[in-house]
């Protein structure tokens, strides 16, 4: 393979600077909402005593899984050695920080006493799955942090593989936990499966790969630098066994439940009538968010296509934004059952499925965080040299005549 | 006389009387009924330097046969006795409910009172990032109101939906009752009231009311009424699958 020189992007043209003004004005629109909250309280969003977790938790969530698994790519190359994927690596740690950071923050600025966010890292209660988290997080920042610094800094470079396999390590961690937080709630119909952790670990690699593409292919475009087919296919390829993957873990666990005739009702629910959750699952998560991205990805006339390939990874976006809602919101809609066999009913909405929408605050403060891990990625490429000047063909393909 | 500026000797001759009359109480509570027959168990108040013990795990025995459809008279004392709004939107606090169960073979209705179950092994202390929720040395199942993040962790763990989460502003609270808003919180056994030897609210309302369908007690001593009436009456604990050894038994279900 030829020798990759990196380079920070220019970050001068006007394109640059909108795109940061956007990012920007989504954040702070996001940052102001949180303050709103936590002003008035969470009676400004459409939570409840029954639908706990909203739509800031799809959106942290999302992030938080789809940060462990963007960091797949960089994996690749230094723990499972495909020289390949190494020029991939530096953008596949710098995306994980900045989901990851993106993440976070909705999820902390969501909480009921964001002011007292120091005691969450002062107090631990090590039985509990969030308090491992808490250290699984900061974890994975710490080991990407120093994996970034073992391939920028040519004096330490000879560490490049075990901080490789140190952030490797971290992030099946990671997304082991962020599935154990709804697989060992035992009292929920839909989550108290340990099936959720590998299925959350899959998921990963697929949002994660979708997001580093897309970011891939916009930054190239943006930046006028060359990117060959060789890398484009490889990943697009590897995208669409991923979604393959997801779509093969989400039908043993329906299966699964399916076969306990406890958990027929909320199946049910999700799979047939459940209104909006039904719908998400059906047309958000399984079709446009795994069907057609396998078509486009893979049909021929259409998978060389950039424009399909990039919209696919939109899709898939969607797709795992469609399965986190479902997953959690659709979770808790479903009534608890405390009497089996019994109808159920109170002044606490026992016995019924509980309505939720978003409010608008709540909502910018999801989007927000979204905005802020697309401003530490985009700052992040302006100051550091993440980014191979070039990706063509001659370049990145080892088979490249 | 303001609480703070009270001195130790005041505190203590308060408290002996408070003592005085808690212990005249179970005296003519015993005294008014037939021998040997005690319908109330008075818990017997704890002087206030000393911590909990888990010599004694406080419960409920809740017989539904002898709760009435359309009563809710617990309901209503509880959120009196803890300065709790009567709402009853999505986002209100409820730390107490009527449930109205219909089994659905045979049709048959009951009524029952739901809340905390003051597990032995309570689900939403295991999952407490913080240790917010934590349950005191006599079973009772607490928030600590000063390091609870409202992360809402428990409430998505607790398998009888029994914790609210406080959405908005409060006004006019309880002292013994402190509450907050981002918070979680949910019934505390009438922990203010159980310390100085009282009924919690529900069951003293229950009783007033003359139906009798709740006794507290000592689950720990085997001469409580409450411990009788569970070694001698079958009784159920709600989702016994989970088996979290629930300090509230039902009796009717």
């Amino acid at each position: 393979m030829k020798i990759i020189n990196y380079r920070e992007i220019e970050g001068r043209s006007s394109g640059f600077l909108i795109l940061l003004a956007i990012l920007g004005l989504l954040a702070l629109l996001g940052l102001g909402s949180a303050h709103y909250m936590e002003e008035h309280g969470h009676v400004v969003t459409g939570m409840t005593n029954q639908i706990v977790w909203g739509i800031p938790h799809v959106f942290a969530v999302f992030l938080i899984v789809a940060a462990s698994g963007a960091l797949n790519v960089a994996s690749i190359g230094s723990v499972f050695g495909k020289s390949f994927y190494k020029p991939l690596a530096p953008l596949s740690a710098l995306l994980a920080i900045g989901l990851l950071g993106g993440g976070l923050t909705v999820l902390m600025l969501d909480l009921g006493r964001p002011d007292r966010v120091i005691v969450a890292a002062t107090h631990y209660n090590f039985k509990s799955v969030f308090a491992w988290n808490v250290f699984l997080y900061s974890g994975f920042f710490g080991a990407v942090a120093i994996y970034i610094w073992t391939m920028m800094d040519k004096t330490v470079s000879s560490y490049t593989k075990p901080a490789g396999y140190l952030a490797f390590v971290v992030r099946l961690l990671l997304t082991t936990g962020t599935g154990s937080i709804f697989g060992f709630l035992v009292a929920r119909q839909f989550y108290d499966s340990a099936l959720l952790a590998p299925m959350f670990i899959i998921m990963s690699f697929s949002y994660g790969l979708a997001i580093y593409l897309g970011v891939l292919m916009a930054s190239y475009k943006w930046t006028n630098r060359p990117l060959g087919d060789a890398v484009i296919n490889r990943l697009k390829n590897l995208l669409g066994v991923f979604i393959a993957a997801v779509l093969l873990l989400v039908t043993i666990f329906h299966m699964t439940n399916l076969y306990f005739t406890k958990h027929h009702g909320v199946e049910a629910f999700i799979l047939l009538n459940g209104g909006i959750y039904t719908s998400l699952f059906w047309l958000g998560q399984i079709i446009l968010g795994s069907l057609v991205p396998l078509v486009l990805l893979y049909a021929p006339g259409i998978s060389k296509s950039r424009s399909a390939i990039a919209f696919a990874c939109g899709l898939v976006i969607l797709g795992g934004l469609s399965q986190m809602y479902v997953t959690i919101i659709g979770g808790q809609a479903y009534p608890l059952v405390l009497f089996p066999g019994y109808q159920e009913s109170s002044s606490f909405f026992d016995g019924v499925v509980h309505n939720y929408s978003p409010s608008l605050p709540e909502t910018l403060l999801g989007l927000g965080g979204m905005a802020i891990a697309g401003i530490i990625v985009t700052l992040g490429l302006k100051v550091l040299r993440f980014l191979p000047l070039s990706l063509a063909d001659s370049v990145a393909d080892p088979h490249a005549k | 006389m303001n609480e703070q500026n009270k001195t130790a000797e005041q505190v203590i001759e308060d408290y002996s009387r408070r003592k005085f009359l808690g212990t005249s109480a179970a005296v003519g509570a015993t005294l008014a009924i037939a021998p040997g027959i005690t319908l109330l168990d008075m818990a017997q108040a704890r002087p206030a330097d000393q911590a909990a013990s888990s010599k004694n795990r406080w419960g409920l025995l809740i017989d539904s046969n002898k709760c009435a459809t359309g009563c809710d008279d617990c309901v209503s004392a509880c959120f009196k006795e803890n300065a709790i709004k009567e709402g009853k939107k999505e986002t209100d606090s409820q730390w107490i409910r009527k449930i109205e169960l219909k089994d659905m073979q045979s049709g048959r209705t009951s009524s029952l009172p739901m809340m905390c179950q003051h597990c032995a092994e309570p689900p939403c202390v295991d999952v407490c990032p913080t240790g917010a929720s934590f349950k005191r040395a006599d079973g009772i199942v607490l928030v600590d109101r000063h390091i609870c993040i409202g992360c809402r962790y428990c409430m998505m763990a607790c398998p009888y939906k029994a914790r609210s989460f406080v959405h908005e502003e409060l006004t006019d609270q309880n002292p013994d009752v402190p509450r907050g808003k981002g918070c979680v919180e949910s019934c505390t056994l009438c922990v203010h009231r159980v310390d100085k030897g009282e009924q919690p609210a529900c069951v003293e309302a229950c009783s007033s009311s003359g139906k009798n369908a709740m006794i507290f007690g000592d689950l720990n001593d085997p001469n409580s009424e409450i411990s009788k009436r569970i070694a001698e009456t079958a009784t159920t604990q709600v989702r016994a699958d989970l088996q979290l050894n629930p300090g509230v038994r039902y009796q009717g279900i």
